[in-house]
């Protein structure tokens, strides 16, 4: 009483192919949304959040009064949106008198969370409050340049976590080849104190230096903010050595008793194992045991059988 | 001095990444915009250190710009869905390694002694092509042997759809369902009989809606109904009454009823008609049950000892 169903379109079935799980994997999409209440910073942080990772991001604009990340129960909503919609990382903003201008970034793995980290937003400056020359703003969807100082991102756990969370998150897909020219942004994680990151966005200038490589000038278009580190959640030891296993650790197998040549081409070398004669069954290919030959021979049979009764008769 | 800032730093190339581990930041910050300016040049500092070794890299020129190959990414970040699952082997693989089977995609015909494909246009075994069948002594006479070979197709058609179903049943099992595919229940499943609950049509429906408004307390005459809900078919005893007035033209419908009875009476076989033993029977019982009083369980007895008030006296 199963039924199978297949995607009736091109479209649907490559929908399906992209969303399935791969060896090498899609970019990690962003889902931003907030709780039942958010105060002016944090709209336009995730505003703001939103247009940096533009193409990358999906942000649902209504209030979800059912989400607590951490919380047992509360995380059931997440994980639907996160199946329906195909995100991996999310940014949940909420305010509330204990936790104000609070934001939670989260990771899933199979579509299920995989860690949590909550930070407070302070010193918020928006994008617009930054004046700058147009010419240098950077473009949507450009490849950014991540840089941490501080020795907090070492020593402190929380921001080690947080390190790699905003990795995850300002990275973008992971690709091969890169244009040079199309180089024009960065985001700068400085740990002032172990439990304050001072986080801002900058625009590239390239100027030029006696060598090949640029000089590197950069200016703050914004947004800049100051993240607090509240609550956080690790990952199971189980899940994360799950979730850590990449298709690299067996190397790929080398393509043997294969070699090209300009001359002859591709050349290939065949080993053959040694015949142990007698050992084998051979298949039985001989004429007498042929399928048309067998039933050509019963029906000669029945023939005869039949000729031989009608002369009995006649006898 | 580029080479000693990478030994300094942490880089990840493949992520445009970079990290000081050692800078410190003052504990007691000077002023707001201080530390920004301090965050900017350090940071400027870690996106040099990239840009140098990115820059240094082989470069093919292309149409937008100076295009160079990227290192693959040294951070390990978790994935995002879990690595795709080897598919359990179907049946007919598991078939074909026990007994060394082959399918071929071209097969030898064996009407005409060329090769052709299994499947597709222009096959070995079209049913279309069969231009004769042979009659053989197995044979029924009524039977149609091209209608019987549809027949036996549609059946192994059937049987691979079944097969087919029990493959993807064991992947999704094993969690390796492809990713096109989706198992959909479309009955609940067996317990108890093999028979299928049967699906109750709209009639069968509307009459036990029926039974059920009747079984109220008002019969059935105030409930809600439904939008789409039709009203109930005619309610109570069905009378069908004969015109009292007969109809110009037509049979005097009354008339024919009674004279119908009184022929019934009057005739040759009225004696038959009447069932005399019965009738003896019905007159007995009621006699008795007079005689015995009525034993009338619902009715409540009256006593007759209890002289009613004021009943008897006179003015």
């Amino acid at each position: 009483m199963m039924e199978i169903r297949t995607p009736k379109t091109h479209k649907a079935k490559r929908v399906l192919e992209k969303r399935a799980p791969k060896l090498v994997e899609n970019g990690k999409k962003t889902l931003i949304l907030h709780g039942t209440k958010t105060s002016a910073t944090l709209s336009a942080v995730l505003m703001e959040l939103y247009r940096l990772k533009k193409g990358g991001a999906i942000k649902y604009s209504r209030r979800n009064e059912n989400i607590r990340p951490f919380e047992s129960g509360g995380e059931t909503s997440l994980e639907f949106f996160s199946l329906k919609t195909d995100c991996s990382i999310f940014a949940y903003g909420s305010h509330t008198k204990k936790r104000p201008d609070n934001l939670v970034l989260g990771r899933m793995y199979d579509h299920h969370v995989y860690d949590l980290i909550e930070v407070g937003i302070e010193n918020f400056k928006s994008l617009l409050s930054f004046s700058y020359d147009k010419k240098i703003a950077p473009h949507e969807g450009s490849k950014p340049f991540i840089c941490f100082t501080g020795e907090g991102f070492e020593n402190v756990p929380e921001l080690k976590q947080l390190k790699e969370v905003l990795t995850d998150l300002f990275r973008g897909e992971v690709v091969d080849n890169l244009n040079l020219t199309g180089l024009d942004r960065a985001y700068i994680c400085s740990a002032i104190s172990p439990t304050k990151v001072f986080l801002t966005h900058c625009a590239i200038k390239l100027k030029k230096s006696g060598t090949i490589v640029p000089r590197i000038e950069l200016v703050e278009v914004g947004p800049s903010m100051d993240l607090v580190i509240r609550r956080n959640r690790l990952p199971n030891e189980g899940l994360r050595k799950e979730a850590m296993k990449s298709s690299k650790d067996k190397p790929k197998k080398k393509l043997k008793n294969v070699d090209q040549d300009d001359v002859l081409g591709k050349r290939g070398r065949i080993y053959i194992p040694e015949q142990e004669v007698g050992k084998n069954p051979l298949p039985d290919k001989s004429k007498g045991v042929k399928r048309e030959r067998r039933e050509g021979k019963l029906k000669k049979n029945k023939e005869e059988g039949s000729a031989s009764k009608k002369q009995k008769e006649s006898e | 001095m580029d080479t000693d800032m990478d030994q300094i730093y942490q880089t990840d190339v493949g992520n445009l990444l970079a990290f000081n581990p050692n800078h410190r930041f003052p504990s007691t910050p000077s002023s707001r915009e201080e530390l920004v300016k301090e965050c900017v040049t350090e940071g400027t500092k870690l996106v040099q250190a990239i840009a140098d070794t990115l820059f240094n890299f082989p470069s093919t020129e292309s149409v937008d710009g100076p295009l160079v190959q990227l290192p693959p990414p040294t951070t390990k970040l978790p994935r995002e869905k879990h690595l795709p699952r080897p598919k359990p082997p179907t049946k007919w693989e598991e078939f074909a390694l026990k007994k060394e089977a082959k399918k071929d995609k071209i097969v030898s015909d064996e009407t005409t002694d060329k090769f052709k494909r299994r499947h597709g246009y222009d096959r070995v075994n079209d049913d279309n092509d069969i231009p004769v069948i042979e009659a053989k002594a197995s044979d029924e006479p009524g039977e149609d042997p091209f209608a019987k070979r549809l027949d036996d197709k549609k059946k192994r058609v059937g049987k691979q759809e079944k097969n087919r179903l029990q493959n993807l049943k064991t992947a999704a099992k094993a969690g390796a369902l492809p990713s096109h595919v989706q198992l959909a229940a479309t009955a609940l499943p067996i317990s108890g009989t093999k028979t299928q609950p049967q699906k109750i049509g709209k009639d069968a429906l509307g009459d036990v809606a029926g039974l059920a408004a009747t079984s109220t307390a008002s019969g059935g005459k105030f409930d809600k109904k439904l939008p789409g809900e039709k009203p109930p078919k005619k309610q109570g005893k069905h009378h069908k009454y004969l015109p009292v007035v007969p109809r110009y033209g037509w049979v005097d419908e009354e008339k024919e009823q009674t004279n119908k009875v009184l022929g019934k009476l009057l005739s040759k076989h009225s004696h038959e008609i009447l069932n005399v033993g019965k009738a003896i029977n019905m007159y007995n019982d009621k006699k008795e049950k007079k005689k015995s009083g009525r034993s009338d369980k619902l009715k409540p007895k009256k006593d007759i000892t209890k002289k009613k008030p004021y009943a008897n006296k006179a003015n």
